[in-house]
């Protein structure tokens, strides 16, 4: 017990860090799932964090509300922009959402008197416990899992492959694409939300661009053909630095480099069960 | 017989281009109804205006006395018109039963929320969905292959599944965009009698084809589209004699006499001249 209890004192954060980063993964496993590109899950993650952390300082609100209202803000948010935004396709909407990642870290950064502008807010309470995240991955896992074996599932996997026969076959697509966008969101904001009563300080940088990045790779990583694969990519790249430790210096290059790799030769990602059953010369059945 | 789909002077201009000019047509309830024309006359632009895809320049498209006007595709798909593809657009990486679940979708009583928490609903209309698609892939006789992914089939019967799939929407009219283009003769006779079948079932098909032999066997009433305007509408027979038609396809008898061994030449339509449908004209007697 002495021993776990050492383990514990050391690597607690990395492995909560572990669900956290699934969750973020999961996230935009979402919107990938319905065929959008869109990169402001990080931004999602700072507004749920933000929302969160100055309801639990300055009202001193139960967990629970603030884990709510970490939700809440950012898929209303996402529900707003989305309404002009979501019509756009490919790499604009990718640009769109991009921008507006970096509207939200500016607003943080120029609303001092609230948020604290580039100091960030400190002495968030540490009210996150190791089964808060687990929680929250499990239920996320549950609905996401309900959700794609059911005919949402469907309709989101059917725009992604073709938009205009999926409106034929009497799916609203644009109802089914602010569905997506909506939920990640809310997934994004429940991350930032954990992640923020973990770390003690939030700053707006933590929300910028690489972190934006940083969630699309481990999604990509993983492979977005099931719910396993964003998990996989999220545990990889939150061990990976670890794992690097040694190289020091060279550890983001290290980084970049088996990232570059695994995207030219394993472009459906890591967790890809075709590939998989191929190894051990099986075909055909059913994916997960 | 009472029209079921009525389009009274439709236009569709792109910018100078003259698509379709004042096209009126009456589609009766029952039956097979084909829509004719060489190449580049405006037929699929008439599906894609029926569909919502496109808003007419002018004039009026009504379902069962209901104006489509300013209705989307999903919509348009739900009151009841469902349509296949000139260049097929199957999901592709879905399997046969998924493509036709999807058609499916609107059908399935379970809400977005309901599908979280009543877990009986969810399961008994599940099921009910996965019945009715096997069911429709026997009536195209693909249910052995029913977990197979959807590009892996053969040209042929990827357009039987599209069938398929259009048939799941529970349509009262079926709009069938060229069905046997690329088929070979076994293939055509095949879909022909499924056609037939279908047919025979009650639903109203509205249909675009080339194939002059396949067209005239179905269809109880024919007509024909050249550079955007209905020049006949009739019986097969009454078509196939129709001189206009004749010279749409075949070109004038005033023409120079052409020297090629094309038979035609300058003066005749496209569709003629690149050949085509050089073996499927509507010359007299020329039925199997």
């Amino acid at each position: 017990m002495a021993g776990f209890d050492n383990f514990w004192a050391v690597y607690s954060n990395l492995v909560l860090g572990l669900g956290i980063n699934a969750l973020l993964a999961l996230s935009i496993y979402l919107t990938l799932s319905c065929g959008m590109l869109a990169m402001a899950n990080a931004a999602f993650m700072g507004i749920g964090a933000y929302t969160a952390a100055l309801l639990t300082m300055n009202y001193d609100t139960p967990f629970i509300v603030s884990v709510a209202a970490g939700m809440a803000a950012p898929a209303v948010v996402a529900f707003v922009m989305g309404k002009p935004t979501l019509r756009l396709s490919g790499v604009y909407l990718a640009m769109a959402t991009l921008a507006f990642g970096e509207v939200v870290r500016i607003v943080v950064l120029n609303t001092d008197s609230i948020t604290g502008g580039a100091l960030g807010l400190n002495g968030i309470p540490q009210s996150t416990q190791w089964w808060h995240v687990l929680v929250a991955l499990l239920a996320v896992l549950a609905v996401l899992w309900r959700l794609r074996h059911s005919r949402i599932g469907r309709a989101f996997e059917a725009i992604k492959e073709d938009e205009t026969a999926a409106g034929l076959m009497g799916i609203d697509v644009g109802a089914h694409k602010m569905l997506a966008f909506v939920l990640g969101a809310a997934i994004a904001g429940l991350a930032g939300t954990l992640n923020a009563h973990l770390t003690f300080f939030i700053g707006p940088n933590e929300y910028g661009f690489d972190r934006g990045v940083d969630i699309l790779t481990m999604a990509i990583l993983g492979g977005i053909n099931g719910l396993t694969g964003p998990i996989l990519g999220g545990a990889i790249l939150t061990l990976l630095p670890e794992v690097l430790r040694g190289f020091a210096d060279f550890r983001l290059m290290v980084n970049g480099v088996i990232l570059v790799l695994i995207v030219l030769f394993l472009p459906k990602g890591l967790w890809d069960p075709a590939r998989i059953r191929g190894w051990f010369g099986t075909k055909g059945g059913k994916t997960a | 017989m009472s029209a079921t789909l009525e389009l009274k002077g439709i236009s569709r201009h792109f910018g100078g281009l003259k698509v379709l000019q004042d096209v009126n047509l009456q589609i009766p309830q029952g039956g097979i109804f084909g829509l004719i024309g060489p190449n580049g006359a405006g037929k699929t632009t008439v599906f894609n205006l029926i569909t919502g895809l496109l808003p007419p320049t002018a004039g009026v498209i009504s379902f069962n006395g209901r104006d489509l006007a300013g209705r989307k595709p999903h919509e348009i798909t739900r009151d009841g018109i469902a349509r296949t593809f000139q260049n097929i657009r199957l999901f592709k990486e879905m399997s046969l039963l998924e493509n036709v679940m999807v058609g499916m979708h609107a059908q399935l009583r379970y809400g977005n929320l309901g599908l979280l928490a009543t877990s009986g609903l969810f399961r008994s209309e599940e099921k009910r969905a996965r019945d009715r698609a096997r069911e429709l892939l026997s009536w195209m006789k693909l249910d052995h292959k029913a977990d197979d992914t959807a590009d892996n089939l053969s040209y042929g019967d990827q357009r039987k599944l599209e069938l398929a799939r259009a048939l799941a929407t529970e349509p009262k009219l079926l709009l069938l965009d060229e069905p046997v283009a690329g088929m070979n003769a076994n293939e055509k006779t095949e879909l022909m009698r499924e056609i037939e079948q279908i047919s025979g079932r009650g639903y109203t098909i509205f249909m675009i084809e080339h194939d002059m032999r396949f067209v005239m066997g179905l269809c109880q009433e024919i007509a024909v589209l050249n550079f955007g305007r209905i020049i006949a509408q009739g019986g097969p027979e009454a078509i196939r004699n129709d001189p206009q038609v004749i010279e749409a396809y075949l070109g004038r008898e005033d023409d120079e006499p052409s020297s090629g061994p094309d038979g035609v030449t300058d003066g005749a339509p496209s569709a003629v001249a690149a050949g085509v449908v050089p073996t499927s004209v509507p010359v007299p007697g020329a039925q199997a």
